[in-house]
C-alpha cells in the first residue's frame, strides 16, 4: 500500500503545555483513518500541523513524501483540508467562495468552472450556490467546507469533524461521500462520534493527552475490551444458581457474574478467558442442563466502552 | 504575484459587498472637503493650489486608515478563516501582501474620489498640475505607510477595537515625531543621532515637503521602506500568533 501521510514523532508544545506528544503513524492510499479522542486530546492540533497551519515543535509530517516544513506550499496543494467548524468568508456567496478557492489552487477559467460544478453536484449544493454563506444553515456551511476541500481533487483529504452538527440524513450523505472517495485517496477524519468510525473508517487511532493510545481496525479496538465476545444468558431468577454452576464449568469461560434486570429476569454474563470462543460450549451446556433461557446473545462491546477504557473516562462495564 | 492578486481580489470583493466601502469613501470625501473649505479657508486664500487640501491628509489618515486596517487580520483570526486562508497553497507573505494591496487600493479609490476638488481648482485658476499630481502620489504613499502600521497592529489582536486604537496611537507617534512635542521628550537623554532618526521618521515632516511640491526620491524611499518594515513585521506576527 502506497503511504500518503507519514507522521514521525510529531509534537507540538504551546509554552509549557504539550498538546501533541510524539505521534507516529502512516496512512496509505485507500485508507480512511479515524482520529478518535476526547475534546482537547490533540486531534485538531495534529491535523493542523499536517495541513501546514501550525509548525511542529519537533518531529516531522510528510505528505506524499514531502516534508510539510520544508515544502509547505507544495504539501498544502496536495491536501484538501476542512478545518473544525469549516470557517469560510461569510460575506461571499457559495459560488464566489468556491471560485476563490479554485483560483488559489491554480484552477482558472473553464477548468475551474468544471471542477466547481462537479464539486457542487457531488456535495449537493445547487440549491444555495448563489446565497451568501452567512445565511446558510450549519449543515450547508459544513458542506461548503467539504466542497472547497475536494475542489482540486487532492490525493489527501483531512476533515476535522465533518459531521459535527449535521442531522442524520446529512451525516449519512457525508459518510457516503467519504466512502465514494476513499479508494483513490488517503482520508483522515476526526470525530468523537464513535458510530462514525464503524461506519466509514478502515482504521482508527485513539489519541488522549496528545499521545497515540491505540491504533487498529474497529474490530481490533473492540477486542481490547474484557467483555468483548462475552456471552449473556438471561434466565428466570429461580434458575440462576443452577445455570451459573453449569456455565462456570464450560471450557474457556473465565468468570461468571449476574445482574438483576428491571423486568425481573436475571442476566448472567460469561466472560471468555483470553481470546476463547465460548458460544458452542455454552449452547451445549444449556441444552444438557435443560436450562430454559429467554435470551442468549453475544456481546461485542461498543467503541464507547473502548474509548472510555483507553482514555481513562471511567468504568468500561457495559 | 498571482496569489497576491487573487487574495487582493477577494478582499476587495469583501469591501464592496457591504456598504462599508461606500460609507468610508463618502466620509473621506466629505471630510477632505469640509477641512479644505471651512478650516483651510480655500476661497479666502486666493491661491490656485491644493496645499491646504493635502495638509489635512495626515490627520484624516490618522483617523480613517486604522479603521480600514483594523479588520485585516483581527477578523480573520476571530472568525477562524485564517485557518482556511493559510492552509491554501500560498505563503504567509502572499496573504499579508494580498490583503495589504487590497486595502491600499481601496484607500487609493477613496483618494481618487476627491478629484472634483482638482477640477474646481482648474476651473477657478491655473494650478500647477505637476505639483498636484505629485502630491496625490505622496498622499497615496503616506496612506500605505499608515496602513502597514495598521495591518501589523491588526495582526497582534483578534479584537478590532484594540487594533484600531493601537494603530491610531502608533500612527500618531510617527506623524508627530518631527515636532518638538515628541522630540523634547527624547532630547534630554537620548543621543543626538537617535533624536535625528526620530525626527527623520516623521510622516508630517516628510509630507510637508510633498505638499509643497518638492517631493524627493528619498521621501518615496522613506514611505516604501516604512511599508516594507511594517509588512515584514506583520508577516512575522501572523505566523507567530495564528494559532492563539
Amino acid at each position: 500500500m502506497e503511504t500518503m501521510v507519514e507522521l514521525d514523532q510529531l509534537s507540538k508544545h504551546f509554552g509549557p503545555f504539550v498538546a501533541v506528544d510524539g505521534i507516529s503513524l502512516k496512512v496509505g492510499k485507500g485508507e480512511v483513518l479515524g482520529f478518535l479522542g476526547p475534546n482537547g486530546a490533540g486531534k485538531s492540533t495534529t491535523m493542523r500541523m499536517v495541513a501546514g497551519f501550525l509548525t511542529p515543535t519537533s518531529g516531522t509530517a510528510k505528505v506524499c513524501g514531502h516534508d510539510v516544513e520544508a515544502e509547505p506550499v507544495l504539501v498544502k496543494s496536495l491536501i484538501g483540508y476542512m478545518a473544525e467548524g469549516s470557517p469560510a468568508y461569510e460575506d461571499m456567496t457559495v459560488r464566489a467562495f468556491l471560485k476563490f478557492i479554485a483560483e488559489v489552487r491554480g484552477l482558472s477559467g473553464q477548468a475551474a468552472a468544471i471542477r466547481i460544478e462537479e464539486a457542487v453536484a457531488k456535495i449537493k449544493l445547487e440549491a444555495v450556490i448563489d446565497r451568501s454563506i452567512e445565511v446558510l444553515s450549519k449543515g450547508y456551511k459544513r458542506r461548503v467546507g467539504m466542497a472547497q476541500a475536494i475542489i482540486h481533487d487532492p490525493p489527501v483529504l483531512i476533515l476535522d469533524e465533518p459531521t459535527d452538527g449535521l442531522d442524520p440524513n446529512q451525516k449519512h450523505h457525508v459518510r457516503t461521500l467519504i466512502e465514494e472517495m476513499a479508494a483513490e485517496k488517503a482520508i483522515i477524519v476526526s470525530t468523537h462520534i464513535l458510530e462514525e468510525v464503524e461506519a466509514v473508517c478502515t482504521r482508527a487511532v485513539v489519541i488522549g493527552n496528545g499521545k497515540l493510545l491505540a491504533d487498529g481496525t474497529s474490530e481490533d479496538l473492540l477486542a481490547t475490551l474484557p467483555e468483548h465476545d462475552a456471552i449473556y444468558v438471561v434466565v428466570k431468577p429461580e434458575a440462576v444458581d443452577a445455570a451459573k454452576s453449569k456455565l462456570q464449568a464450560v471450557n474457556g469461560v473465565g468468570h461468571v457474574t449476574h445482574t438483576q434486570r428491571a423486568d425481573g429476569a436475571v442476566q448472567i454474563e460469561c466472560m471468555p478467558s483470553e481470546g476463547a470462543q465460548i458460544i458452542d460450549g455454552i449452547n451445549s451446556a444449556l441444552r444438557e442442563g435443560a436450562i430454559t433461557t429467554s435470551e442468549v446473545y453475544k456481546h461485542r462491546g461498543d467503541l464507547d466502552a473502548v474509548f472510555r477504557q483507553i482514555t481513562g473516562g471511567g468504568s468500561t462495564h457495559a | 504575484m498571482r496569489n497576491i492578486w487573487i487574495i487582493a481580489k477577494r478582499e476587495l470583493y469583501g469591501y464592496f459587498t457591504t456598504p462599508m466601502a461606500f460609507i468610508f469613501i463618502a466620509i473621506f470625501v466629505a471630510l477632505t472637503g469640509a477641512f479644505t473649505f471651512y478650516i483651510g479657508r480655500f476661497f479666502d486664500r486666493g491661491q490656485a493650489s491644493l496645499e491646504t487640501f493635502f495638509s489635512f491628509h495626515p490627520w484624516l489618515y490618522l483617523l480613517l486608515v486604522p479603521a480600514v486596517a483594523m479588520r485585516l487580520w483581527s477578523e480573520e483570526r476571530k472568525s477562524g478563516t485564517i485557518e482556511q486562508l493559510l492552509t491554501l497553497p500560498i505563503t504567509t507573505a502572499d496573504a499579508v501582501l494580498g490583503k495589504f494591496a487590497a486595502a491600499w487600493l481601496f484607500c487609493g479609490i477613496a483618494l481618487i474620489s476627491t478629484f472634483p476638488i482638482w477640477i474646481t481648482l482648474t476651473y477657478l485658476g491655473d494650478p500647477d498640475h505637476g505639483v498636484i499630481g505629485l502630491s496625490y502620489v505622496g498622499s497615496f504613499l503616506m496612506a500605505g505607510a499608515f496602513l502597514s502600521i495598521g495591518a501589523c497592529m491588526s495582526a497582534l489582536t483578534r479584537n478590532q477595537i484594540i487594533a484600531f486604537i493601537a494603530a491610531a496611537a502608533v500612527c500618531f507617534v510617527f506623524t508627530m515625531s518631527g515636532l518638538d512635542l515628541v522630540l523634547n521628550f527624547f532630547r534630554g537623554w537620548a543621543p543626538t543621532f537617535l533624536v535625528d532618526v526620530i525626527a527623520a521618521s516623521s510622516f508630517l515632516v516628510r509630507f510637508e515637503s510633498v505638499t509643497r511640491g518638492v517631493m524627493e526620491f528619498r521621501d518615496i524611499i522613506f514611505f516604501l521602506s516604512m511599508m516594507a518594515f511594517w509588512l515584514f513585521a506583520t508577516t512575522v506576527t501572523v505566523d507567530a500568533k495564528k494559532a492563539a
